[in-house]
């Protein structure tokens, strides 16, 4: 008999798909690494600063987490660095450097880990961090808003003197003081397109940039990560409805400048796709992402934030489990009587 | 072209088809080794009784292994010898299960068989030769076949299908068997088709096999068609192509119920390897004591494709084709999808084995798995429209016995939500333990 090692014993299938969840988070990174780089042209250095304290708070708060709670330690699958990230995304780009440090332990310790860690967590950690700093520091939260830079002086806004240059976001302007304010300060409406599509706005660290973020969302579309469905009818139904309720009287809002303001291709194409936190079946994935654009579309207009992705993603997260039941995947021939 | 292959319309999956290894290898014929150990289960329903006892002289294709009682098949010798020990043997699946040692007698030649004319048989002598050689189903479960072709009245049978699409990776016997003797299967077409008393057939053929069915198309242009209508359908190359119910959803567009049977929407499906063996039964009276098995994987000093005799324990292939490789790290009786992993090579093939891979550690996948991400992939790989996902959490929570409202009892364990989890989970050993916690 010849000399055999010791042979593996397993249930089949033997064969596994080249994927994993570390490719899928290390790619779901590197998409969103441009909006990043870009961002630091568009704010300054520190949005960087920002972005690295929120990415190692949360990868930090992860491995202590699973220590805590005796769990295999998961840093190396990524999803603490894309909470990080996308934590990072959503705060404005003048705040203390100790806010995002605060937002990890809410974020990933509290939402993520309490709940069971990956796969169990009801809502998107990220944006748990984010509603947290809102409802804790509401004025570094809504007041740290940061003119872009034209002239490439990154250095600008390091350091003190935030308060001086702070200026206001163009859906604050637009709530509260209407279209021809933000005219007044961002030009002509051509003008302000393309500024707000390559990103160069008032905003959050990663949110301003539709261009980069689409790119990015694309492409994970095109490696199969995520599907075309919530995204596509998330943004339709902002750009919808702020079309009909959006304006003077109906039929007369501005469907363009509503998708590129805010956070809606962020939250469209990064967020709302969470797997763990939104629908895997076609049909629910269409009806999430209409929810999620309905009620940002009314937080916007009649809610007091002149921002709603956040909330209105994170409105929709426990409605998950409903939908997942209510919208099963056709089977290919049920047993009689089956349910 | 591509447009025009047939397929099912649900879920599946594209693993590397590692079918170059062997495909154009033609099949060899192992020599007769010293000794094989014939299993009295090899087939669906109970094991058979032993008619021979120690010291007993017997000649390759002799009955050895009789059907007390219900479903089963009779069991023949594969070798010229003498019964050296009535035991137990180790077994694949049912751990141990009876079986015959025979002593091969080394002077023992190769036996003639002459071919006789079917045409004039009827159908009860048809089915009677199919059933005194013991003719199993061999691409998979092992159904007695003359049961399989003696559906009961009320169905109404109109369409015979041939499952050529051996859509599992690595294994070829199926593709060498329609390249050298195409012949034959489209003989053993006509024969059931006599039996059934029907005219139509289609044999469906993966598109990764275009010698196989250019080779059955020369020879269904060739030979009179006896009125009998068969069609050789090119299938796309997706994994479970092969699995019975999207085969018929395939090639006839109708959908078997769930829990029903091919016949009830009027098919029978028949493997080619089976539709030869039916051949060799009626036209030369040839017991099924031996068929082409695929060896391959990269664990395996040479691949191939071997003609072998039931009871030929894998040790002696091994030994035939130059040992392992160091680096073999899993030995797998079937294909990589669905065969089973077993421990040891002192095992037997049997009537039902298709393949025995050698596979090393880059060809498998041995890390850990993680929890559900819920991305919902398995969803999409999964033919029968089932949540695998949700089978899985719930076993995980202790809750197997509440998986029936996902479908569990529908899933034939294909292995394509398994295939595709990112997080690498076992979810067809969740299922498996599902649906025996789920019956009670």
């Amino acid at each position: 008999m010849t000399d055999l090692p010791l042979l593996t014993v397993s249930v089949s299938p033997h064969l596994k798909s080249g994927q994993s969840v570390e490719k899928i988070m290390w790619t779901v990174v590197a998409c969103l690494l441009p909006p990043l780089i870009l961002s630091v042209f568009i704010f300054g250095l520190q949005t960087l600063i920002i972005t690295l304290i929120s990415v190692i708070s949360c990868v930090a708060v992860e491995a202590i987490s699973q220590r805590l709670l005796h769990r295999p330690v998961t840093i190396k699958d990524g999803s603490a660095v894309i909470t990080g990230l996308l934590m990072a995304y959503i705060i404005p780009p003048g705040v203390p450097y100790w806010i995002p440090i605060l937002g990890a332990v809410m974020a990933v310790y509290v939402a993520k880990h309490l709940l069971g860690g990956i796969g169990f967590n009801i809502f998107n950690p990220a944006l748990i961090g984010r509603a947290f700093l809102m409802a804790t520091f509401p004025v570094a939260m809504t007041s740290a808003w940061l003119p872009p830079i034209r002239d490439g002086a990154i250095f600008k806004y390091m350091g003190s003197g935030i308060d001086a240059v702070s200026t206001a976001t163009p859906l604050y302007l637009l709530k509260h003081y209407g279209s021809s304010a933000l005219m007044e300060k961002f030009g002509s409406m051509p003008a302000i397109y393309g500024d707000f599509f390559i990103g160069w706005r008032p905003g959050c660290i990663g949110e301003t940039s539709a261009l980069l973020l689409l790119i990015g969302g694309l492409f994970l579309i095109y490696k199969k990560y995520i599907t075309w469905h919530i995204p596509v009818s998330m943004i339709v139904t902002v750009g919808f409805l702020t079309w009909v309720f959006g304006g003077e009287s109906l039929f007369t809002g501005n469907p363009l400048l509503a998708v590129l303001s805010g956070g809606v291709f962020l939250g469209a194409f990064f967020m709302a796709t969470d797997y763990v936190t939104s629908p895997s079946q076609g049909t629910a994935k269409l009806i999430f992402g209409a929810g999620v654009g309905a009620l940002t579309v009314l937080i916007r207009l009649k809610g007091g934030y002149p921002e709603g992705v956040c909330y209105a993603i994170l409105l929709m997260n426990p409605i998950v489990p409903a939908l997942e039941g209510w919208f099963r995947p056709k089977r290919f021939a049920p047993q009689k009587g089956a349910q | 072209m591509n447009e025009s292959l047939l397929t099912f319309p649900k879920g599946g999956v594209h693993p590397l088809e590692s079918k170059t290894l062997t495909e154009h290898s033609p099949v060899e014929i192992l020599p007769t080794p010293q000794e094989v150990e014939i299993l009295l289960s090899q087939h669906f329903g109970a094991p058979c009784k032993s008619i021979v006892k120690k010291k007993d002289l017997v000649v390759e294709g002799d009955l050895i292994g009789e059907v007390e009682k219900g479903l089963g098949a009779n069991i023949h010798t594969s070798v010229t010898g003498k019964v050296k020990k009535i035991g137990v043997s180790a077994h694949p699946i049912s751990i141990s299960v009876p079986s015959v040692i025979i002593e091969t007698d080394p002077e023992a030649g190769p036996l003639e068989r002459s071919a006789s004319d079917w045409e004039g048989l009827s159908r009860d002598e048809l089915l009677g030769r199919i059933k005194k050689a013991g003719i199993v189903g061999i691409g998979g479960a092992g159904f007695p076949t003359h049961v399989k072709l003696s559906p009961p009245l009320e169905a109404k049978v109109d369409t015979l299908i041939l499952n050529g699409a051996e859509c599992e990776p690595y294994l070829t016997t199926d593709h060498r068997l329609m390249v050298e003797h195409p012949e034959d299967v489209m003989e053993g077409a006509k024969i059931i088709l006599r039996i059934l008393g029907i005219k139509e057939c289609h044999i469906g053929i993966e598109a990764n096999k275009p010698d196989a069915i250019e080779a059955l198309k020369e020879v269904s242009g060739k030979t009179s068609s006896n009125g009998f209508s068969i069609s050789i359908d090119p299938l796309k190359v997706k994994y479970p192509q092969g699995s019975e119910k999207q085969l018929i959803q395939s090639t006839t567009g109708r959908i078997v119920p769930g829990f029903g049977l091919p016949f009830d929407v009027g098919t029978i499906v028949q493997n080619v390897g089976t539709t030869k063996a039916i051949y060799d039964a009626v036209v030369y009276e040839k017991p099924l004591y031996e068929k082409i098995v695929t060896i391959s994987g990269r664990g395996i000093a040479r691949p191939a494709n071997l003609l072998v005799k039931i009871g030929t324990k894998l040790s002696d292939i091994v030994a035939f084709l130059g040992g392992t490789k160091p680096d073999l790290a899993k030995v797998i009786m079937g294909g990589p999808m669905m065969g089973f992993a077993i421990p040891t090579l002192d095992i037997p093939v049997t009537k039902t084995t298709s393949g025995v891979l050698f596979l090393t550690n880059d060809e498998i996948d041995i890390n850990p798995h993680g929890q559900c991400i819920r991305c919902g992939w398995c969803l999409d790989a999964c033919p029968m429209g089932l949540s695998p996902n949700e089978i899985g959490v719930y076993v995980e929570a202790g809750r197997a016995g509440d998986t029936s409202q996902f479908g569990v009892f529908e899933c034939f364990e294909c292995g394509c939500c398994a295939y595709a989890c990112p997080a690498k989970r076992p979810l067809v050993q969740f299922i498996r333990l599902a649906k025996m916690k789920a019956k009670k």
